[in-house]
C-alpha cells in the first residue's frame, strides 16, 4: 500500500499551513469524490447528520453554490447565511454571529469574508471546523486546490511544471493560495501583471516576477489568468482598461508563441474581452469549466477530511 | 494490540481451489453469463474478483464485466474510527441495471462492510439480483446477511483474527488465523 | 519625611556617576548622594543588588480621560505607570474634548492631583481640535501648564500650518512633538508594507508614509530654526534623515518605543490585533537600525505610546481593530529582558532615554540624581523573573502584545516628589 498521510486538521485556513503530503492527500481524496459526481445518484451518505453553515459576508454565488452542492452530495444538512440579506448578522460582530451559530450545534462553518485573517479569528473563537472560502487578499484555499487538482489531472505531476499567474496579484487571494500550493508541490511559478499590482517582496515566496506577458506565456505549461477588478482603475493602479488589455490581455495572437499543450485557467467570473478574449476562453486550451466541476469534488474532499479530523486537532496559524 | 500467528488454514493450492469452485458455482447458479457482473470490494476483494473473472473466462469463454467498490463513504463508523481512512475510487464502468451482481470480499465477519457495499451499489442503479462470494466466512454476524458462495467456513472466537494474504498485495496466497497477544 | 535608600547601584548619566551609593531624600528633593550616609531617616529601603534610576518619564502616553474613561482614566493610567517605574507621565491631547484649551488642561491636572500618585504633565494640541487647520492658543496652553504640544494621532497635513506652528511655538520655547504620517500614503493600511503584508494579504503602510513627513518636518525645523521632536520613530529611513539633520545642527530630537525595539512585522503576521499599532511594527532590519540608533545617540528617548483600547475595539477582525497597544507596565521589563540581558544596551541607556533626555527636552528639574533635584526615583530588581499575566494588568485595557511573556527585571519602587508611590 502507498504511504499513509493522516489528516489531523480541524480547519482549512490556507495552503500556507499545509504540508506537501497533506495537499497530496487532499488531491488524492478529491479524485475519489470526483467519481461520485458522475454517478446516477450523485450522493453518498458519508456526512449524514452533520450540519454545515456557509457564512458569507461577501457575495459570491459560485463558491457558495459549489460548497453547498459538495455538502449535499455528502448528505450533510446545509444552511446558507449571506450578510445583508439575513437578520442574524445585522449589527453583530463576526464573533457574536459565530458564537450564535456554534450554539446551534453545527459541525462546520464555511466563511467568506472581506478582511484577511477573519477565518483565523473565527477558528480561535469556536469549536466547529472552519473552512476559509476566501478572506480578503489573503487566501482562497479551495480555489487554489481545485486549480492545482486540475493541473495535476491534465499534466500528471506538478514537479517542474511552469505556471504563470497573470493579472492583479496584489489583491488576489487566489494567487496566494496557488503560489503556496504550487511551490510546495515543486512547480515553478511566475507572476505577471502591472508593477502597481505586484505586491512588495513577493519574490520571497519563491516566484519569478515579470511585467512582460509574452515572456510569461512563452515558458508556461499553464496560464492562470486572474479576474481584474475594474474599480482598481479608479484608485490609480492602472491608467485604463484599454491599456490593461493591450499589455496584459490574453488573446489568440499572443498565444502563438505558447507551448502547444498550454492550459488556460481562470477562477471566474471572466471579464470577457479584458483579461481573456472570448475565443481564448472557449478554446481547446481552456479548462475553465473543468475547474468548476473539480471545485465540487475538492470541496467534498475537504468537508470529508475536516469532519473526520483526528488527533489533537491543532489549530493552525501563522504565529511563529 | 498485537496478534500472533496461530495456524495456517489455507495455502496457495487451497486458495486457488476454493476460487475455482466458487467460479463454477457462480456459473451454475446464474446459468448464463450474459447479465453477470463481478464487483470486488476494496482492498483484497478486488484481487479476488479479478481472479474469479479470469476463471469464468477460462471455464465459459466469456468475459464478464468487473467493478471495484470503495465503501469508505458508506461506513457507519467514520466518527468512531481512530484515524480518518483514505478514500479510494470506486470504478463501475458499466450500467448495473438488470444485471446479476456478485459481490466479492475476502472475509465475511459482522456483515457491516457488505451492508455498505449494498447501499453503495444500489446508488448506481437497480440490479436484478445481488449475490455474495467470500473466501472466508468466520461467523459473528451483526446484520442479517449471508454469503451465497463460501471458500471456507472457519469458526472463530472474537479474540481471533483472520488474515488473508494474496499475491497481488502480500506476495503469496495464504490464509492464517491469528490470536490477540495479551502479553 | 526622610527616606534613605541604601546601597543601590545607581545609574546617573547626568552626573556621569555609576556605582553603589546611598541616597537620602528630604521632603520632595534629593538631599544627599554618597557612598555611605549615616543620617537617620523615617524610612530606609535596602536596595542592595538593585538598580536605581532617576525617576522614569514617559513622554508619550494616551490616558483617554476625558472622553474614553471606559478604556482608561488618569487614575488607572497613572497606576499602570507607577507599576512600570514611571514617576512622570505626559498625557497626549487626543482626548474628548481635545486638550487645546486651558479648561481641559486644568481638568487633567486636577484629576492627577486627586489620584495623588505619579506626576502628570499635559501635552497641548498644535491645532484646534487637532484638525490641522488653525493654531491652538499656545500661550494659554503654556501658562495652564502644558510642557509640549502635539497633534499626536494626526499628522499636521498642511506644510504651511506646520511651519507657522513651529515658528509660533518658538516664542514659548514649547517643544513640538510631531506624529509623522502621510495619510494619503498610509491610507487604509493596517500593517507594515513588505513581505509579511504580502503573505497575509493585509493592506500595507509603507515606510515612506512616515519618512516623507519626517523629511518635511526636518526641512521646516531647519528653515524656521525651531526645535522639533519626532514621535515614535519606527523606520530606518526616518533614522537616516534624523541622523543627517542632527549632523547639520537642526534642533531635532526623537523617540521610539519598546515595541519597535523588540517586535517586528512577523509578529503581526498571525492576525493578533494586539500587534496592530501605528506606526506599524516594521522589519527586523528596521528594528536592528533602531537599536543601533539608540547606541549612537540618534534616538534620544524611549517612550511607551501607551494606547489603551477596550476589548470590543481589539477583539475583532484585524482590519477593523483599533491601532495601539498599552506599554506603561512593561516598558522597562521588556527592554531589560530583550536588550539589557543581551548586552545590546545598558541601564545607563535606560536612564538617559527614559529619564534624563525627556527631562531636558521638556525642561523639567528631573532626570538626574543630583542633590537638589526632584526626588523622583525608580528602583528595579534586575534579576527577578516574572510573567506578565492578563489578570495582573493595572491599566483598564488589556491590549498588550506582551501578555504571557516571561520577563527579567521588575520595578520594585517608584518614588515621585519624595513619596513612595509603589513599593514591594
Amino acid at each position: 500500500m502507498t504511504k499513509k498521510t493522516v489528516w489531523t486538521k480541524k480547519d482549512l485556513l490556507g495552503l500556507e499551513y499545509l504540508t506537501a503530503e497533506e495537499i497530496e492527500l487532499i488531491l488524492d481524496t478529491t479524485r475519489s469524490f470526483k467519481e461520485v459526481s458522475t454517478r446516477k445518484v450523485k450522493k453518498v451518505p458519508t456526512l449524514r447528520g452533520k450540519t454545515i453553515v456557509s457564512l458569507f459576508f461577501e457575495p459570491s454565488t459560485r463558491t457558495r453554490v459549489s460548497f453547498e452542492l459538495a455538502a449535499k452530495r455528502l448528505s450533510a444538512d446545509t444552511v446558507g447565511i449571506t450578510a445583508g440579506t439575513s437578520s442574524i448578522l445585522k449589527g453583530e460582530t463576526l464573533k457574536d454571529a459565530a458564537k450564535n451559530i456554534e450554539a446551534m450545534n453545527v459541525d462546520v462553518v464555511i466563511l467568506r469574508h472581506s478582511t484577511s485573517g477573519a477565518p483565523h479569528l473565527l477558528a480561535k473563537a469556536i469549536e466547529p471546523s472552519v473552512i476559509n472560502a476566501g478572506d480578503g487578499a489573503h487566501e482562497h484555499p479551495t480555489q487554489g486546490l481545485l486549480d492545482i487538482f486540475t493541473m495535476r489531472e491534465k499534466k500528471g505531476s506538478l514537479k517542474g511544471l511552469k505556471v504563470s499567474i497573470i493579472g492583479d496579484i496584489a489583491h488576489s487571494r487566489v494567487a496566494r493560495s496557488n503560489i503556496w500550493g504550487l511551490k510546495k508541490l515543486g512547480a515553478d511559478v511566475t507572476v505577471c501583471g502591472p508593477s502597481t499590482l505586484i505586491p512588495l517582496e513577493i519574490e520571497k515566496m519563491g516566484v519569478r516576477v515579470t511585467n512582460d506577458l509574452d515572456e510569461a506565456i512563452k515558458s508556461a505549461d499553464v496560464l492562470n489568468v486572474l479576474r481584474i477588478q475594474l474599480e482598481r482603475q479608479k484608485k490609480a493602479l492602472f491608467p485604463s482598461i484599454r491599456e490593461y488589455i493591450n499589455l496584459f490581455g490574453v488573446n489568440k495572437e499572443r498565444l502563438k508563441n505558447a507551448k502547444k499543450d498550454i492550459l488556460i485557467m481562470h477562477p471566474g467570473p471572466i471579464n470577457r474581452g479584458i483579461e481573456l478574449t472570448p475565443d481564448v476562453a472557449d478554446s481547446e486550451y481552456s479548462v475553465i469549466l473543468e475547474q468548476v466541476t473539480n471545485g465540487i469534488a475538492v470541496r467534498m474532499a475537504i468537508l470529508f477530511l475536516v469532519t473526520g479530523a483526528t488527533g489533537g486537532s491543532p489549530r493552525e496559524g501563522r504565529k511563529k | 494490540m498485537t496478534f500472533k500467528e496461530k495456524a495456517k488454514i489455507m495455502d496457495e493450492g487451497a486458495v486457488q481451489k476454493a476460487l475455482t469452485r466458487i467460479s463454477h458455482e457462480i456459473l451454475e447458479k446464474n446459468k448464463e453469463t450474459k447479465n453477470l457482473a463481478i464487483v470486488g470490494i476494496r482492498y483484497r476483494g478486488e484481487f479476488l474478483a479479478r481472479r474469479i473473472v479470469e476463471n469464468i473466462k477460462k471455464i465459459s469463454g466469456s468475459s464478464v464485466p468487473i467493478g471495484i467498490l470503495d465503501i469508505t463513504l458508506y461506513r457507519d463508523d467514520l466518527t468512531e474510527v481512530a484515524e480518518q481512512p483514505q478514500v479510494h475510487e470506486t470504478h463501475i464502468d458499466f450500467d448495473i441495471s438488470d444485471k446479476n451482481i456478485v459481490l466479492v470480499d475476502d472475509v465475511l465477519y459482522t456483515g457491516r462492510t457488505i451492508r455498505c457495499a449494498l447501499d453503495e451499489i444500489i446508488d448506481f442503479g437497480r440490479p436484478v439480483r445481488i449475490q455474495l462470494a467470500v473466501l472466508i466466512d468466520r461467523g459473528h454476524r451483526e446484520f442479517p446477511i449471508r454469503a451465497d458462495f463460501v471458500g471456507k467456513n472457519v469458526p472463530t472466537s472474537l479474540k481471533e483474527a483472520i488474515e488473508v494474504r494474496l499475491k497481488e498485495s502480500d506476495g503469496k496466497d495464504e490464509v492464517v488465523i491469528c490470536e490477540k497477544d495479551d502479553r | 519625611m526622610k527616606i534613605l535608600i541604601r546601597s543601590g547601584y545607581i545609574y546617573d548619566p547626568a552626573n556621569k556617576r555609576e556605582g553603589a551609593f546611598d541616597i537620602l531624600i528630604q521632603q520632595d528633593k534629593i538631599f544627599k548622594v554618597a557612598k555611605k550616609i549615616k543620617d537617620k531617616a523615617d524610612k530606609t529601603i535596602d536596595a542592595k543588588g538593585r538598580v536605581i534610576l532617576p525617576g522614569l518619564i514617559d513622554m508619550h502616553a494616551h490616558l483617554r480621560e476625558p472622553g474614553r474613561e471606559d478604556a482608561e482614566t488618569i487614575a488607572t493610567g497613572l497606576d499602570a505607570a507607577i507599576s512600570g517605574g514611571f514617576a512622570s507621565v505626559c498625557a497626549m491631547p487626543n482626548t474628548k474634548p481635545c486638550c487645546d484649551n486651558q479648561e481641559v488642561v486644568d481638568f487633567k491636572l486636577k484629576k492627577a492631583k486627586e489620584a495623588n500618585t505619579a506626576n502628570l504633565y499635559a501635552v497641548g494640541a498644535i491645532t484646534k481640535g487637532r484638525e490641522g487647520k488653525e493654531l491652538s492658543e499656545m500661550g494659554e496652553l503654556k501658562s495652564a501648564g502644558c510642557i509640549a504640544i502635539s497633534d499626536d494621532g494626526n499628522s499636521v497635513a498642511s506644510s504651511s500650518v506646520m511651519r507657522r506652528a513651529l515658528e509660533y511655538a518658538l516664542m514659548f520655547d514649547l517643544p513640538v512633538i510631531s506624529h509623522c504620517e502621510d495619510k494619503d500614503l498610509s491610507a487604509d493600511g493596517v500593517m507594515h508594507e513588505g513581505y509579511v503584508s504580502t503573505v497575509t494579504g493585509l493592506r500595507g503602510i509603507p515606510s515612506a508614509a512616515e519618512s516623507a513627513i519626517v523629511a518635511r518636518d526636518l526641512q521646516l525645523a531647519e528653515f524656521t530654526g525651531a526645535r522639533i521632536h519626532i514621535a515614535h520613530v519606527s523606520s530606518k529611513e526616518s533614522l537616516r534623515l534624523i541622523r543627517d539633520a542632527k549632523a547639520k545642527g537642526v534642533k531635532v530630537t526623537c523617540e521610539t518605543c519598546p515595541h519597535y525595539l523588540v517586535l517586528t512585522d512577523e509578529d503581526a503576521g498571525g492576525y493578533d490585533t494586539n500587534f496592530k499599532v501605528n506606526p506599524p511594527l516594521r522589519t527586523k532590519e528596521d528594528m536592528d537600525e533602531l537599536r543601533k540608533a539608540l547606541k549612537d545617540g540618534t534616538i534620544d528617548v524611549i517612550s511607551t505610546d501607551h494606547a489603551p483600547h477596550i476589548e470590543s475595539e481589539k477583539d475583532v477582525e484585524f482590519d477593523y481593530a483599533s491601532f495601539g497597544i498599552i506599554g506603561l507596565e512593561t516598558a522597562v521589563a521588556v527592554l531589560a529582558t530583550d536588550l539589557i540581558v543581551k548586552n545590546i544596551i545598558g541601564w545607563n541607556d535606560i536612564a538617559a532615554t527614559m529619564s534624563r533626555h525627556p527631562a531636558e527636552i521638556l525642561g523639567l528639574a528631573k532626570g538626574t540624581l543630583s542633590e537638589g533635584a526632584d526626588a523622583d526615583i525608580t528602583i528595579i530588581d534586575p534579576n527577578e523573573e516574572w510573567v506578565y499575566g492578563k489578570e495582573d494588568i493595572r491599566s483598564k485595557s488589556k491590549n498588550s502584545p506582551f501578555i504571557g511573556r516571561r520577563l527579567k527585571g521588575r520595578v520594585k519602587y517608584t518614588i515621585a516628589a519624595g513619596k513612595i508611590i509603589l513599593s514591594e
